[in-house]
Order: structure tokens, then C-alpha cells, then sequence
């Protein structure tokens, strides 16, 4: 199953994974011998290798989530001996190397948990949650065509980086998955951050916020308890500065939402 | 009213109305810390520091009234929100469960909080409503005649002469006994470990926190909560080993001599 | 025989756009909204096209197979865009853009569409950073570009080295704006398995919800296919494991023609393969070949040593050596294949013997390590992440891989296919880039075909069609499309089968590879293309697809794809066979200059080969649509 001319030494773990036929069945942990794996293998190439062989011997593979295999899609979202993406700092699932762990070892792969991302099947969730948030209100309303040169608009360049910072989470969840109240914070208040921090962005500041909290809310994530599981866990290192940022710009909309006069139409008093 | 509306309903305006009222419950421990602390001082200090604050009349009320709301606020919101913490969380938990990066006080302010309500309600049925030991409850002991004047900022708030309750005896005959004494510095402790968390996470929920100042932050809090906690665990800790004793010729002074005599004829 | 109307307009190359908008139809406003589209894929180019078709009015309906139009696979481009903004006042125009992406792709794109896509490119960058998108800036805050690729300007703009991405996040949430506006119905985790044609235009499709197998049918007014490129039908490339071939497949199958199926782009920097089970090879940024020395040792003995161990005069800095003017920086192809010819030599590195030596060791004694940190400690710490090797202190290992499709659905000046109703955009179409594509272009061609071109040209073929006359899904159409996706899936799921997909999908690609990989001939592809159909029957026989249809089945899912490459290979390499020249990312060894350069012939080849289906095992007919070069002259390219 590895390379006929690999040079490396070969050793063997076995894989307790979370195995549940669908979202009401019951589910549980099913220990997978894996031998011969190669330190140079990827974590999710080990699990091809194990569904192989469940394939070949009548057995149904597991189902889990990837596509890149390089850490920037989101889509893997396995929490690996109580971590989500696994041991490891700033890496997503798929960029975890087989040379991580040691032979003998029992490694325990269960989905990222929470009411939020319901589960479809084994450690596959569903996490359409955070794409009904950025509906809510995670853009910048700009119709095709009607923007202006992109240079008329000058960006100090520390706000840039900034955003830029905010502006690479991945969505993969992994903050929800580790924060112990299941709170989406981390991954609102990135993109919330990065579009206010924009003079792009200005205009719709307040009632973005308003609005994606709001939703974040209603989708049943839980609240911060300023704890920073999230920023731990997370693959692209999303500073929880960002959280604070969000919960002072929610503040000053509310105010704001309450006390600053709105225009009043012509002819109204 | 949308403020209204966001800061009653929504995650973060929830948070905000638990730090906000955590602001207020800190500035009131902390005051309160250092009016006790007069209890080292002559006795004329701190019974007539307690009389001044008694003859405030309404202004005491809307004070009382003020940290109530506070104490049902901020435990309304802790309450509803961890409620939802942990029905977010799903219908099944994590086989293996670790902690990352949490300060440990934080992970325990649910029960620190708890401890901490239930201190406050023994401490108010001790030393306020007199329910607890009522026998050595200040309206239960003699009166107490100041023998100098008790000035406020400079200001002569209550006369030489003047008879006022005998809180300073109520306090030491109260801590008397060990297991009172031992009491209150269980809950001071967990308050001070809510504290720890709490006062670095206010900064945070009011978006004045960032990664450039935060150890500075922390050393801060850390620093305030030891403060908060030595001087806390002085007036039980000082009581309880006998390095204070109440002032010769008090109520307590008195009261502690014969019960004194009493073990001591007990055991002979 | 397929009728190819390119529907290129007359007149002046620089007027031809605009002159078009003027000229084509438009659809009454209030007529609008009663008209559904249909845009299958949320990359760059589904997600602008949606959502840009959503403001304008129309109804869409949006299907990506993944759980978020946020992880197409455009998410993971790294390098930057292209504009002609000419901020960096180097005399960069829209014709210099227009010129190097021509000459780029070899000359085998059309001058229009190419002419087409420098014009709007400026656009573009407009309307992405009006979306917040947070390109790169200077410290006056006006955006900052880069060199790349080897153009003489500067006019890449970049977003760290996470371009792809935040390009798509800005098309993702101007297409979440209009699907919480309710202009764009979304379905995730919804993979299109067949197109629905209805006398003789698309006009729906059939879709699989991926996590409870529903089936469902949805019929439309027009059909926009933005399904992006099928490079994994090498099995191991720079692409998403889940990229794939199907939607324009299936298309195909329906009528719709294939456009140069054989041209593909191979990246000579990605990180070499170190087993059998791997899964994916990942890109490292060609930026590092600006510093790096690409070095082989010179005698086969030393190939498995150590790297320090082997003296300075037992290297071959190859390219130094056989490109003096270009060196390190020589072109993808040409880079990628000398690295080939250095393997095939027994010189190869590394483990597997298929590596080259990316060697820093120079640029650390000039530069610092410190300086050298700075510009590509990144991509020093993916590659350390991967190969637990320290780059700063042994030479890193690369390998060349297949990394783009230059080919695709065939379609017009209005990226309508052949079949009128089905429109392809971005890397799904045969597209704007010739042979070859230029770094940096791919990018801006999914950006333009959905925010700059569709809006216009859909208008154009709906205009003709009456509102509200869009069939119902209960037709026999749908009816027999719905029937042959269901019995595919009956088919897998009975099979008795021994084997999982991926066993054939690895050794497919391995046939790929050898045969109509980065150098093909003759033989090659003729041996190719009698092992592909063996290999295609023994997978219908012995593919095992365990699982129920009514779940989340990944294998299913796998099973249609692979079944699809396995005919889409067989294609490719039909094509490269009668394509007997060599151009761009298509090398044919038969077809070169004495110094191992592409010899095009433009007498016999100067035109799109578009394959058109003719059932099942029948040999596909090759339509050829020729390129007239009008406006500019076609010269011989050279990196020497
Ligand atoms: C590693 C890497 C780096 C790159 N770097 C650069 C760069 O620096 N500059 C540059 O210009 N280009 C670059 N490219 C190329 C460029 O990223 C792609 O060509 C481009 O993003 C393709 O966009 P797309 O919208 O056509 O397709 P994709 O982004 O691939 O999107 C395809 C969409 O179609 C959907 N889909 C596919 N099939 C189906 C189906 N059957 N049913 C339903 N939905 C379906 C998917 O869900 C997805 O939403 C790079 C490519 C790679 C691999
Ligand atoms: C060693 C520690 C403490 C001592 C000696 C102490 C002493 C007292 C005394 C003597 C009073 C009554 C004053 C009077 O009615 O005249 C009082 C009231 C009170 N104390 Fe404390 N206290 C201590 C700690 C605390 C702590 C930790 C809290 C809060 C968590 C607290 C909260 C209160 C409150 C709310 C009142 C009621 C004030 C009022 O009457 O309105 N105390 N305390
Ligand atoms: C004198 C009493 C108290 C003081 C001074 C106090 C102070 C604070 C402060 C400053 C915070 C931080 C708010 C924030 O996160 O921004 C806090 C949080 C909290 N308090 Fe209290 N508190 C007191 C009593 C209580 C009580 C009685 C409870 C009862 C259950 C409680 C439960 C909590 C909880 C659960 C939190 C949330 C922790 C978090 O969000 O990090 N507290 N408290
Ligand atoms: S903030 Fe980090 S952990 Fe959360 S979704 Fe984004 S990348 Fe993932
Ligand atoms: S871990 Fe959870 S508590 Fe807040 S800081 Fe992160 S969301
Ligand atoms: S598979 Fe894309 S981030 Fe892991």
C-alpha cells in the first residue's frame, strides 16, 4: 500500500472513528486497524487507504469530508483526538502528516459537533449554517458593473493587511467545533471584521453586523464566553482581537440603530 | 428600541449586560473590600462608616435596589446564555474532550457564579437581615457609643458621642466561629477565581482588548484579584488565627473573654 | 456534423465588444424575471455569473455538488489575476495583455475572445475590489502588482498568496447577497448528472442531492454550465480531489462538442509524488523559480545521494545550461518537460527517482537567510509541512504536474455552446487560452465570462425564446434522462464487483500520464488508446460500489465520475493523436525543432478540433471550427 521503494519505516496505529449511518441513526466508535503507514502520508490519504480496504472486504467506507487536500477549500472537518483538524497548529485536517503520530497509537476521529452543523453521516456535518449567515449579511452591495475604478478608493495599507488577516478564514467550522458553547464568533467576526475594517464597507457597517449576528443567533450557535478555544483550533489562526472588534462595532450599531436620526422623506415632520 | 431589544435578546447584548453589571459588582467589592477593612482600625471607624451608610436612607435603597438588579441581571444573563451553550453543543458529545487555550477560571464561572450567589444570600442573611447567628446579629448586641468623630473625605459625618450599632462586634463575634470563618474564604476564593476570568473577559466583550495588550491585561487582573483576595482572606484569615483581636472593652472584646473562661472551665 | 458558428462580430478587433453589446438583443425588464436559469458550479465563474444574472432579474438556480458555493475549487488559485490597468505605469495596454495571452496559448485561441477578456479585465479588478476584496496594497493605499509568469509588465494583482480565494469569497458573497435576496435559489451538495435537451436546446437538468440521493429534474429557460476543468482525469493533479468532468460529460453525450480535449497545462513546480497512496500533488508557487537553481546531478550513480555529498561539478543546472537567456525561468512547458527528459535520463531525485532539485543554496549566501525567509518562507514551511525536508538547508525536490485544462466545451463569441440554451463559462469551456495558459489568466477569464460577458450574451439567445415556454418537467425527456441516471446508479450498486473506483482511477491516470502526459507520440497514444477502453470494461465489471443510493455515498459519487474520465481519456488522447503538431502544453515528439521546441503547423492545425458525440461505441466525429488570425501575425515562439 506504499511506495515498493519507500525507505521509511512503517509503523501502525489504529483509527477509533465515529461511524453513523445518517442523521437519526444511532451512532458509535469502531476501531480500524491501519498497518504499514508511511510517515509521509497524509492523515486523509491513511483514511483512502483504510476505505479501500472496507471496500474490498465488503465493508462500507467512511464517509468523511475533503477536497483540496491543501488546506484552503474547508471542507475537512475532523476533530482528531479531541482537537478539531487534529494535533498541530494553523493546519486544516488534510495537512496533517502521518509522522505526527507514533506507533501503537489510537487515534480518535469523531465530525465537528454541534447542533449548528447537523450531522449527515459518519464524520461528514452539514455546515450550510455559515453560508445562511453570510446571506444575511456578509457582503458588500456593489450591482456588477457599477463600481468605480478600483484606485479611487486608496486603502491604508495596515487596514489592508488587516482585512486580509480576517479575510482568510476558510469556513471550515473548526471554531465552532472546539469552542465549548458551540459559538460561530470567530468566523462572524472575521468576516464581519474584514468588511468593516474597508472604507469599501463603511456604508452597510452596522446593519451588516446587526444582521449577521442576528442570524448567528437564530441558527442556534452558542454565545462566547471569551474562552479562546477557536483561535486555538483554527487552521488559518484567526486572532480573537477580531471578537472584540465585533462585539464593539454590534455595540455602536445598536446605539447608533436607537439614536441617530434617520432622514425623514420629504413633507414628513 | 433596538439597543433595547439587542441588548436583552442577542448573544452579544446579553454578554454586554454581564459585563456591564460585572463592572458594577466588581466597583461594589472592591469598595466594599476596603470599607471592611476598617475593621483593623479603632472600632469608632468602622461602626460609624456602617451608620453613615445606614442614615443614607433612600439613597441606601436605590443603592440596594441598584445592586440587586445588578446581581439578577448579570446571573439572568449568565443563566440563559450558558442554558444555550449547552444545548448548542448538540445532541451528542465529543468522545474525547480537550482543552486548548481556556484559562481555567474561565472554564468553572458557571460554578464559581453559583458559589458565589449562595455566599451572598448566607452573607446577606448574616450580617444584613441578622438571620444567620442572630444572637450576635448588631441589633441583638448593646449599643455602641462612638467615642471620637467619624469624618468622610474630611467631612464630619458622625458625632463623638453619638450611639450607633455595634457592627465592629458583630463582625468579629461573627468570625468566631471556624466554620463561618472557613466559609467565607471558600467564597471569596471562587469569587476571586470568577474575577480572574471575568474582569479580563469585561475587557474583551467591550472590545478593549487585543492581542498587543492583553499579558499586560492579565497581569493587571491577576495582580487586582491577589489584592482582592489577600485583603479579603485578612479579615476572616486574622480573625480565625488571633492575630486580630477585637479592641479591649468592646462588646466582642467582652463576649470572647467569657465564652473563653467557659471552654476553659469546661475542660478543667 | 455540428454546425460551429464562432458568431464572431465584423469590424475592428478593438471595437468588436462594444459593438456586440449594442447590437445583440436585450430582454424587456419586466419579461425578466420570468425566465429561470440555470447556472450549475459556484467557482469563479458560476458564482459571478449567478449572481450578476440574479441583479439583472432573472430567476436562477444555482447547483454546485459542494456543501458551499465557497469551495469550488477556484479557492485554491494562488498566484493572481491579470488587468490591463497599467497602475504601475509600464506601458502595460489592453492590447499588450490581449498579445501575451495570445502569443501564451501558442496561437491557438481566437483573436475576438481573446481581444474580449483584456478589454473587461480592468473591470474586474473594479468590481472585485469594490466587494471588499482586500488586494494586496502599497503604503499610499493604492494596489499593489506583481511580475509573473514571465511577463515583461507588471499588472498581476494579489491577495497574499491566497488570490483564487479571495476572489471567490468576493463572488460568493455578491451570489450570497442575491440568494438572501431571493434572486438565486442555491442547492448545495446537488451534482448535476445529466442535461436535458428538449428539441434541440438545453433546457434542464437532472440532479442528484449528494446526501439524501434524491433525484430530482429542473427545467429552464437556458442552461449555464461553469463546472470548471478535468485535470484529475490524471488521477493525481494540482486540482481538488473532487474536480471533475462530469457535467460537461454528460453535456457532451447530449450533443454538446468538445473543444481540444488534449491540451492541458502541466506546473513544473509542484511537490513530487511519495507513494502509492497519495491522493493530490500540491502546487508550489513558480514565484520560487525567480530565485531557485534547478539542478539533476550530471552522473545517474548520484541520483539517490545526498545532495550536499555531490560536488559542485557533478551538478547540471539543465536549464541554465540548454535556455542561457531564460534559465530557471523558462515557460511551464518548457521547464516541465526538460524536467521529464532529466527523470527519463535516470537522473531523477528523490525516492521515487521523479524530482528535480530546486536549490536556495545560492540565493542564501546572496541574499541572507533572513531575506530569502521573507519572500518565500511560506512556501518553505508548505513544503516542510509535506516533506518534514528544511529547505533552507538541502535543495528542494519538485516535480512537474498536471495542473489546468485548456480545453473544454466548445462554444461561441456568446459562450453558447453548439446546443443553443447551454452556455459554458470559465475553465469548462475551451475557453480564451489557446494551448497553453498564461499564469494569472484563468482567473480573470472566470471573472469576465460571469460578470462581464453572460449578462449580455444570455440576453441575447433568451430574447428568442418566449417567456414562460419553458417545458415541463414531466416530458420525455427528462423522463429518459432521469431513467438512464437512475440506472447507472442501479448498475454500480448491483455490480459484483471486487475493486473500489480508485483502483481504476489510479491506474487510468497512470495510463494518462504515460501516454498523453506532458510528451506524447504516437505509439504512445495509440497504446494509450487501446488500454483505456480494456481498463473502462474491466471497471463496468468489476468496480465494487458498496452503500444504498438513499445516503451520502461517496463511492457512488466516485464511481460516476471515474466512469466518466474513463471515456473522457480515451477522447483526449484520440485527439492528441490527430493533432500532428505540437503547440503549447500539447507536445508531440514527432512535432519539434532540432533544440526540443514546439514545431506548430499552422498550414494543417491552425484551427479548434470540437469532437461531437455519436453514441455509444461509435468513434466521435472532429469538427473543426478554424481560427482566422486577422489582426495579428502568428510567429514561432521562443524562450531560447
Ligand atoms: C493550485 C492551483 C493554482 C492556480 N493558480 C492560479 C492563478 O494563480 N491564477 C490563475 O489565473 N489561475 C490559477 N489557477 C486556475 C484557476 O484557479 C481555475 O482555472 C479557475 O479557478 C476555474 O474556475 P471555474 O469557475 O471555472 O471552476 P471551479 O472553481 O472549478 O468551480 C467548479 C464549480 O462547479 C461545480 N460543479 C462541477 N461539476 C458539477 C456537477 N456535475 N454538478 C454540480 N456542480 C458541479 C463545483 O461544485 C464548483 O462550484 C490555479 C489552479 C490550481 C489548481
Ligand atoms: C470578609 C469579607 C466581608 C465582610 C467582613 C463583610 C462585612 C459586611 C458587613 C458587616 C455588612 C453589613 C453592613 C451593615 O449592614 O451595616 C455587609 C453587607 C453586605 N456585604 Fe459584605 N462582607 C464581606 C464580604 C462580602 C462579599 C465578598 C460580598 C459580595 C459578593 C459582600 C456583599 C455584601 C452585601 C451585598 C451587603 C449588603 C449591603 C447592604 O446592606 O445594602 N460582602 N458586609
Ligand atoms: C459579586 C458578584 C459578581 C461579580 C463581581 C461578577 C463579575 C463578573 C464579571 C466581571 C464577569 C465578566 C463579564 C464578561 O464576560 O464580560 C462575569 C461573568 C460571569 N458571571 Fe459573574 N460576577 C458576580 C456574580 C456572579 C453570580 C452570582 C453568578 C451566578 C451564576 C455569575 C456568573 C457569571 C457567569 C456565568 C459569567 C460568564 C463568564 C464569561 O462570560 O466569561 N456571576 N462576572
Ligand atoms: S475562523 Fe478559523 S476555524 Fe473558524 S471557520 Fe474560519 S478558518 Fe475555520
Ligand atoms: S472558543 Fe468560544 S467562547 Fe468565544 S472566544 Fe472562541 S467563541
Ligand atoms: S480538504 Fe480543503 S481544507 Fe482540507
Amino acid at each position: 500500500m506504499v511506495a515498493e521503494k519507500s525507505s521509511k519505516s512503517l509503523f501502525s496505529v489504529t483509527l477509533r472513528v465515529w461511524r453513523q449511518a445518517g442523521p437519526s441513526a444511532p451512532g458509535r466508535f469502531v476501531d480500524y486497524p491501519a498497518a504499514d503507514v508511511n510517515p509521509d502520508m497524509s492523515f486523509l490519504e491513511l483514511i483512502d487507504v483504510v476505505n479501500d480496504g472496507l471496500t474490498r472486504q465488503g465493508g462500507e467506507p467512511i464517509a468523511f469530508a475533503h477536497d483540496c487536500r491543501e488546506g484552503i477549500c474547508g471542507t475537512c472537518s475532523c476533530t482528531i483526538n479531541g482537537k478539531p483538524h487534529g494535533p498541530g497548529h494553523g493546519i486544516a485536517t488534510c495537512q496533517l502528516y502521518m509522522r505526527t503520530f507514533k506507533a501503537g497509537d489510537v487515534i480518535t476521529v469523531e465530525p465537528f459537533r454541534a447542533r449548528a452543523f447537523a450531522l449527515v453521516k459518519d464524520l461528514v456535518t452539514d455546515r450550510g449554517a455559515f453560508d445562511q449567515i453570510q446571506q444575511a449579511g456578509g457582503f458588500i452591495s456593489v450591482r456588477t458593473g457599477a463600481a468605480p475604478d478600483a484606485n479611487s478608493i486608496p486603502v491604508a495599507k495596515a487596514a489592508a493587511d488587516l482585512a486580509m488577516d480576517a479575510a482568510s478564514c476558510i469556513g471550515c467550522g473548526a471554531c465552532v467545533a472546539a469552542c465549548k458553547n458551540s459559538s460561530a464568533m470567530l468566523f462572524v467576526a472575521a468576516k464581519v471584521s474584514q468588511l468593516g475594517l474597508l472604507p469599501q464597507g463603511q456604508p452597510e457597517r452596522d446593519s451588516r453586523v446587526l444582521a449577521m449576528v442576528a442570524k448567528m443567533d437564530e441558527l442556534g450557535f452558542g454565545n462566547c464566553t471569551n474562552q479562546y478555544e477557536c483561535s486555538a483550533a483554527c487552521p488559518k489562526l484567526i486572532s480573537h482581537d477580531f471578537i472584540a472588534r465585533m462585539n464593539r462595532d454590534y455595540l455602536m450599531a445598536s446605539v447608533k440603530a436607537t439614536f441617530v436620526p434617520v432622514t425623514n422623506a420629504a413633507g414628513a415632520d | 428600541m433596538s439597543l433595547l431589544a439587542n441588548l436583552f435578546r442577542s448573544s452579544i447584548g446579553r454578554k454586554f449586560l454581564m459585563a456591564a453589571t460585572g463592572l458594577i459588582l466588581v466597583g461594589f467589592v472592591a469598595g466594599h473590600l476596603v470599607g471592611n477593612l476598617q475593621i483593623f482600625a479603632h472600632p469608632d471607624k468602622i461602626n460609624g462608616y456602617a451608620h453613615f451608610l445606614q442614615s443614607l436612607g433612600p439613597v441606601l435603597w436605590l443603592v440596594r435596589l441598584g445592586l440587586l438588579a445588578c446581581v439578577g441581571l448579570h446571573v439572568w444573563a449568565a443563566l440563559t446564555l450558558a442554558l444555550e451553550n449547552t444545548a448548542a453543543r448538540g445532541p451528542e458529545a465529543y468522545g474525547v474532550n480537550r482543552w486548548l487555550n481556556a484559562a481555567l477560571a474561565s472554564r468553572y464561572m458557571k460554578h464559581t457564579g453559583i458559589v458565589v450567589l449562595v455566599f451572598i444570600i448566607y452573607h446577606l442573611a448574616h450580617f444584613t437581615l441578622g438571620a444567620a447567628q442572630a444572637g450576635s446579629f448588631k441589633t441583638a448586641l448593646p449599643e455602641y457609643v462612638m467615642t471620637g468623630g467619624f469624618h468622610l473625605l474630611g467631612f464630619p459625618v458622625v458625632a463623638q458621642g453619638q450611639v450607633v450599632h455595634d457592627v465592629y462586634s458583630m463582625v468579629f463575634l461573627g468570625f468566631a466561629h471556624p466554620v463561618v470563618s472557613l466559609c467565607y474564604i471558600v467564597a471569596i476564593a471562587l469569587l476571586t477565581l470568577h474575577l480572574l476570568h471575568g474582569v479580563d473577559s469585561m475587557f474583551q466583550t467591550f472590545g478593549l482588548r487585543n492581542q498587543r495588550w492583553a499579558t499586560g491585561l492579565r497581569r493587571v487582573v491577576l495582580l487586582f484579584s491577589l489584592a482582592y483576595f489577600l485583603g479579603n482572606l485578612a479579615i476572616p484569615g486574622a480573625m480565625l488565627t488571633g492575630l486580630a483581636r477585637p479592641a479591649p472593652g468592646t462588646t466582642a472584646a467582652l463576649k470572647l473573654a467569657a465564652a473563653a473562661v467557659s471552654t476553659s472551665a469546661v475542660q478543667r | 456534423m455540428a454546425k460551429l458558428d464562432s458568431k464572431v462580430p465584423s469590424g475592428p478587433l478593438a471595437d468588436k465588444w462594444r459593438k456586440h453589446k449594442t447590437e445583440i438583443k436585450l430582454v424587456n425588464p419586466a419579461n425578466k424575471r420570468k425566465y429561470e436559469i440555470i447556472v450549475v458550479g459556484a467557482g469563479l465563474a458560476g458564482s459571478s455569473a449567478a449572481a450578476s444574472l440574479a441583479e439583472l432579474g432573472y430567476k436562477v438556480k444555482c447547483f454546485v455538488f459542494h456543501d458551499s458555493p465557497r469551495r469550488a475549487h477556484s479557492i485554491a488559485a494562488q498566484g493572481g489575476i491579470n488587468a490591463a490597468k497599467n497602475y504601475q505605469n509600464d506601458g502595460d495596454s489592453v492590447y499588450r495583455l490581449y498579445y501575451d495571452t495570445l502569443k501564451g496559448g501558442d496561437y491557438r485561441a481566437r483573436e475576438a475572445n481573446v481581444h474580449r477578456l483584456a478589454e473587461v479585465s480592468n473591470s474586474i479588478i473594479d468590481q472585485c475590489a469594490a466587494q471588499g476584496v482586500p488586494f494586496a496594497r502599497e503604503y499610499g493605499g493604492l494596489l499593489a502588482n506583481r511580475s509573473f509568469g514571465g511577463a515583461q509588465v507588471s499588472r498581476t494583482f494579489y491577495a497574499r498568496g491566497q488570490t483564487g480565494q479571495q476572489l471567490l469569497l468576493g463572488a460568493y458573497s455578491a451570489l450570497s447577497r442575491m440568494i438572501g435576496a431571493g434572486g438565486v435559489e442555491l442547492h448545495p451538495n446537488s451534482e448535476m448528472l445529466d442535461l436535458v435537451v428538449v428539441d434541440g436546446h438545453a433546457k434542464g437538468i437532472i440532479v442528484r442531492n449528494l446526501n439524501t440521493g434524491a433525484i430530482s429534474r429542473h427545467a429552464a429557460d437556458a442552461v449555464i454550465l461553469a463546472t470548471g476543468g478535468y485535470g484529475n482525469v490524471f488521477n493525481l493533479s494540482t486540482y481538488a480531489r473532487q474536480s471533475n468532468a462530469t457535467a460537461i460529460w454528460r453535456a457532451y453525450k447530449r450533443g454538446a462538442c468538445f473543444a481540444n480535449p488534449c491540451f492541458t497545462q502541466i506546473h513544473p513546480t509542484c511537490i513530487p509524488v511519495s507513494g502509492d497512496y497519495q491522493s493530490k500533488l500540491t502546487l508550489m508557487s513558480e514565484s520560487l523559480r525567480n530565485d531557485g537553481r534547478i539542478w539533476v546531478p550530471k552522473k545517474k550513480e548520484d541520483a539517490k545521494k545526498n545532495p550536499a555529498s555531490i560536488p559542485e561539478a557533478d551538478r547540471d543546472y539543465y536549464l541554465e545550461r540548454i535556455y542561457p537567456s531564460f534559465g530557471n525561468l523558462a515557460p511551464r512547458d518548457v521547464s516541465s518537460r526538460a524536467a521529464m527528459r532529466m527523470c527519463e535520463e535516470g537522473r531523477g531525485v528523490g525516492e521515487t527517482g521523479l524530482g528535480v532539485y530546486l536549490d536556495f543554496a545560492d540565493a542564501i549566501q546572496r541574499l541572507g537567510e533572513p531575506a530569502v525567509r521573507e519572500r518565500y518562507g511560506n512556501l518553505f514551511d508548505i513544503y516542510h509541512e509535506i516533506t518534514a525536508e528544511n529547505a533552507y538547508q538541502t535543495p528542494m525536490r519538485i516535480f512537474p504536474a498536471v495542473h489546468y485544462t485548456m480545453g473544454g466545451l466548445w462554444v461561441d463569441y456568446n459562450l453558447m455552446s453548439n446546443l443553443p440554451g447551454l452556455f459554458v463559462l470559465g475553465e469548462a469551456n475551451f475557453s480564451d487560452h489557446g494551448a497553453n495558459r498564461l499564469g494569472a489568466s484563468a482567473l480573470m477569464q472566470g471573472l469576465a465570462d460571469g460578470y462581464f460577458v453572460i449578462p449580455y450574451t444570455v440576453g441575447d439567445y433568451l430574447a428568442q425564446q418566449k417567456p414562460g415556454s419553458r417545458p415541463a418537467t414531466d416530458r420525455a425527456e427528462f423522463k429518459q434522462a432521469d431513467g438512464n441516471v437512475a440506472a447507472m446508479t442501479k448498475h454500480f450498486l448491483d455490480n459484483p464487483g471486487k475493486e473500489p473506483v480508485s483502483h481504476f482511477h489510479k491506474r487510468l491516470g497512470k495510463v494518462m500520464w504515460a501516454g498523453c502526459g506532458m510528451a506524447r507520440n504516437k505509439a504512445g497514444l495509440e497504446q494509450a488508446l487501446s488500454q483505456i477502453p480494456a481498463l473502462r470494461e474491466e471497471f463496468w465489471a468489476n468496480v465494487r460500489v458498496p452503500g444504498s443510493a438513499e445516503t451520502l455515498n461517496q463511492s457512488l459519487e466516485q464511481a460516476g465520475r471515474v466512469a466518466d474520465f474513463l471515456e473522457l481519456g480515451e477522447l483526449m488522447c484520440r485527439d492528441a493523436l490527430t493533432r500532428e503538431e505540437s503547440c503549447g502544453g500539447h507536445f508531440r515528439e514527432e512535432h519539434q525543432y532540432p533544440d526540443g521546441e514546439c514545431k506548430r503547423d499552422d498550414a494543417s492545425f491552425n484551427h479548434a478540433a470540437a469532437w461531437e458525440y455519436q453514441g455509444e461505441g461509435q468513434a466521435p466525429l472532429r469538427n473543426i471550427e478554424p481560427l482566422n488570425y486577422e489582426f495579428t501575425k502568428m510567429s514561432v515562439r521562443s524562450y531560447k
